[in-house]
């Protein structure tokens, strides 16, 4: 397959995470819709790393993974303790640091 | 047949995306991200990177997906209000997110990369296998892999800080 088709795919699953980033209000599926964003980074970095034959951009995809568990991590941290102190999961109530 | 495998790999990621985004139910979402990312698994095996696809598997579908099942399990899935609070913003979504689709696009289309509309270039048989990636990560990319070491290290740490209870006499948090 042509190197476009990964290209256009990874537009496509960046598109509909964003869809889901500006949609959902549940913190948790805006998350998950994060996740969908950054995979489709991966795929466009994995791609390139193909179109070019050099492995230095599956690296770079590698710290893509990395970070984003780490941004799992204190986002699943920061619903955690949300749910503990009984407010509501709903990015549209959690206003308080809005400016 | 490997245009074969890309369309079923790319049916299942982009079927995983949608219900990832439209499934009501946390748990259900979670569960169509690990389709999307097991097809993306596929793709990038498909495009010669090996050691990536088995740390997607092995990472994301494994350990990261297994994190949120907990915590959707704890904090408990749906009461999602179905009304938008803003008139149209579902309408609205879709709509930016297409003309981010259909720019990001055009940009890659009408770019002059050289490698738009072949393979690729042939690769070396250990192209993207463990022994090449770990040789870059520790030859090449030594200091950025310490600090991604570094920087989980610190989500760590930050995620014991945020999630955990507080204790008798200690100070609010």
């Amino acid at each position: 397959m042509n190197i476009e088709w990964y290209i256009v795919l990874s537009a496509l699953l960046f598109g509909i995470g964003a869809v889901g980033i500006l949609v959902r209000r549940s913190p948790m599926v805006i998350l998950l819709c994060l996740e969908l964003m950054l995979n489709a980074g991966n795929l466009a970095l994995v791609a390139f790393s193909r179109a070019v034959g050099n492995g230095q951009g599956q690296v770079f995809a590698l710290v893509v993974m990395v970070v984003a568990a780490c941004e799992v991590v204190v986002g699943l941290g920061l619903i955690v303790a949300i749910f503990r102190r009984k407010l509501p999961l709903n990015v549209d109530d959690l206003r308080e640091l809005r400016g | 047949m490997e245009a074969v495998i890309f369309f079923l790999a790319a049916l299942g990621a982009i079927i995983g995306a949608v219900g990832v985004v439209a499934l009501q139910n946390p748990f259900y979402s979670v569960l169509a991200l690990v389709v999307h990312l097991f097809s993306l698994a596929a793709l990038f095996l498909l495009l010669t990177s090996a050691f990536v696809a088995a740390a997607q598997v092995v990472v994301y579908a494994g350990a990261v997906m297994v994190l949120y099942v907990f915590v959707v399990a704890y904090v408990g899935g749906g009461g999602e209000p179905i009304h938008d609070p803003i008139k149209g913003q579902r309408f609205l979504g879709i709509l930016v997110a297409s003309i981010l689709f259909i720019e990001l696009s055009a940009a890659i289309l009408s770019s002059a990369l050289l490698a738009l509309g072949t393979h690729g270039p042939d690769v070396a048989a250990g192209f993207g296998d463990p022994a090449a990636i770990g040789r870059l990560l520790l030859e090449k990319f030594l200091v950025p892999f310490e600090a991604s070491s570094l920087l989980l290290l610190i989500a760590a740490v930050g995620a014991i800080v945020l999630a955990a209870r507080k204790r008798e006499g200690s100070e609010a948090a």
